[in-house]
């Protein structure tokens, strides 16, 4: 083909970008909804839950993310069912997502000090609406800032997805490439798209890390 | 009528120490009691054990008529007649001083909405902070904290109130308000259990006290008590302070 780059190349990169946003967001909504449970039963008073979810957190954990895509990719498929390669890429990190958030907010649980527990016991408020109305609120402030940092992370993992062919923002780049071969334009523009997308996660969990008077909206007098 | 507080012959090992080495008394509806004694000498552990924060290994103990001592005690019921109050405040920093104290009448009384918000500000004016309604914990000093943990704990409307060193996180003209609060409430008839270092506190506001060491219930009597020691412990437990 040759030639040079034009606008027909950007707009391919974009869509690469709109994939790797949207597989990010797959990702992280359904990697969410499943880490969220997993951290509750990493904190659960039922010592099986507590163990099975930390065997999985430690199994996926110990598992390469490219691994797992081929696992999804391949391994289902041979146990024919028909699976796309955004499925599989999905599956794969909405896993890895779940292990990852799963331990980030079993911690940020933990971190709520061990006598707001005790206050709300003695109001006294059950198990679930002390977990409900007391720690998950105090739990959310503090997990804001690290699932920000790991969602940059996944943005960028992301690109693995291109090993079963998914055309997301890498691999967008690769291709254009090989077509006019301006390596450093290409990927340049590609990292920049990938910075536009991971900025606003930084800048925002940032703010969240330097704001100190956290639960108060009013000036004090 | 039986005593609201029996507390029979209570052991309670953390390992191989031994915290509460058989205590017992009583307390009557209405009683004031202080509850005096070194750093480590168990005061805490056996407040605790009266709303089976901490559960105690052998004894006997009754509370509003719930036998806490019982592992089938309906601990939701006992929680509701017996309120505490902690040194560290421990008030919900997410929620604001009409929600902290609110929290209790609407989640485990399943008040409504009225109800709840009459029963807060009551409970709100008994220790003088009406003004602070929609600001944070954060903003209030420490004896206006200390003040809404009161208030949180009375809007349950307990039989019973527990206070573990709540005036000890303070500087001395923060302590004479949140004092000022308790003395109200033991004159409003309030069946108090006192644990506190202010011993002027203690001879003013309490029907008796109690002198605690290794474990055990050393002393007991009248504000009196402590200017008369009965026992060289106490001697020296007052001399010191
Ligand atoms: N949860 C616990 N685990 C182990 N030891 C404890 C625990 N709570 C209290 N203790 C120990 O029990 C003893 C009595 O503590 P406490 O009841 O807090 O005394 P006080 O309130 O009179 O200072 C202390 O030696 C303390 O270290
Ligand atoms: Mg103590």
């Amino acid at each position: 083909m040759g030639g040079s780059f034009n606008s027909n190349h950007f707009v391919f990169l974009m869509m690469g970008a709109v994939w790797t946003l949207a597989l990010t967001m797959l990702a992280f909504v359904s990697g969410g909804v499943l880490g969220f449970v997993v951290s509750l039963c990493r904190v659960s008073p039922l010592r099986a839950l507590r163990l099975i979810t930390a065997a999985y957190i430690l199994l996926v954990q110990g598992t390469p993310l490219l691994v797992l895509i081929f696992l999804l990719y391949f391994g289902v498929s041979m146990a024919g069912f028909q699976v796309s390669p955004l499925l599989a890429a999905d599956l794969a990190l909405t896993v890895y997502s779940s292990a990852y958030l799963g331990e980030i907010w079993r911690g940020c649980i933990e971190s709520v000090p061990r006598e707001q527990w005790e206050a709300a016991e003695c109001l006294p408020l059950t198990r679930t609406q002390r977990m409900r109305l007391v720690v998950l609120p105090q739990a959310y402030k503090i997990a804001a800032p690290p699932t920000a940092g790991f969602m940059v992370q996944i943005v960028k993992n992301s690109s693995l997805a291109s090993v079963v062919g998914f055309v997301e923002l890498t691999r967008a780049g690769q291709l254009v490439n090989n077509s006019i071969f301006q390596p450093f334009l290409v990927f340049l523009i590609v990292a920049v798209l990938y910075f536009a997308m991971c900025y606003p996660l930084s800048y925002w969990s940032r703010k969240f890390e330097t704001r100190s008077g956290i639960y108060a909206r009013v000036q004090p007098e | 009528m039986s005593p609201i507080i029996e507390i029979n012959d209570v052991h309670k090992n953390f390992g191989h120490l031994k915290v509460l080495n058989g205590v017992s008394f009583d307390i009557e509806r209405g009683e004031v009691v202080a509850v005096i004694g070194r750093s480590g000498s168990g005061k805490s552990t056996m407040l605790r054990s009266v709303n089976r924060l901490e559960k105690i290994d052998r004894g006997r103990l009754v509370v509003c008529g719930h036998v806490v001592s019982d592992p089938s005690v309906d601990l939701h019921q006992l929680r509701r007649d017996v309120g505490i109050v902690f040194q560290s405040f421990n008030l919900f920093p997410h929620l604001t001083v009409r929600e902290n104290v609110a929290l209790g009448p609407r989640v485990a009384r399943k008040l409504g909405r009225a109800e709840t918000a009459k029963i807060s500000e009551a409970a709100l004016a008994r220790v003088n902070l009406l003004e602070k309604l929609d600001v944070y914990p954060e903003q209030l000093s420490g004896g206006q904290q200390q003040r809404v943990a009161i208030a949180r704990s009375l809007a349950m409307e307990p039989q019973v109130m527990l206070f573990d060193e709540v005036t000890s996180a303070l500087d001395p003209y923060l302590t004479g308000e949140v004092l000022g609060v308790m003395e109200d409430l033991a004159r409003g008839g309030m069946t108090m259990l006192v644990v506190t270092h202010e011993m002027e506190f203690a001879k003013r506001v309490a029907n008796s006290i109690i002198f605690m060491n290794e474990g055990r219930v050393w002393e007991r009597g009248p504000g009196g008590m402590l200017d008369d020691p009965q026992t060289l412990e106490l001697r020296q437990f007052v001399g010191k302070t």
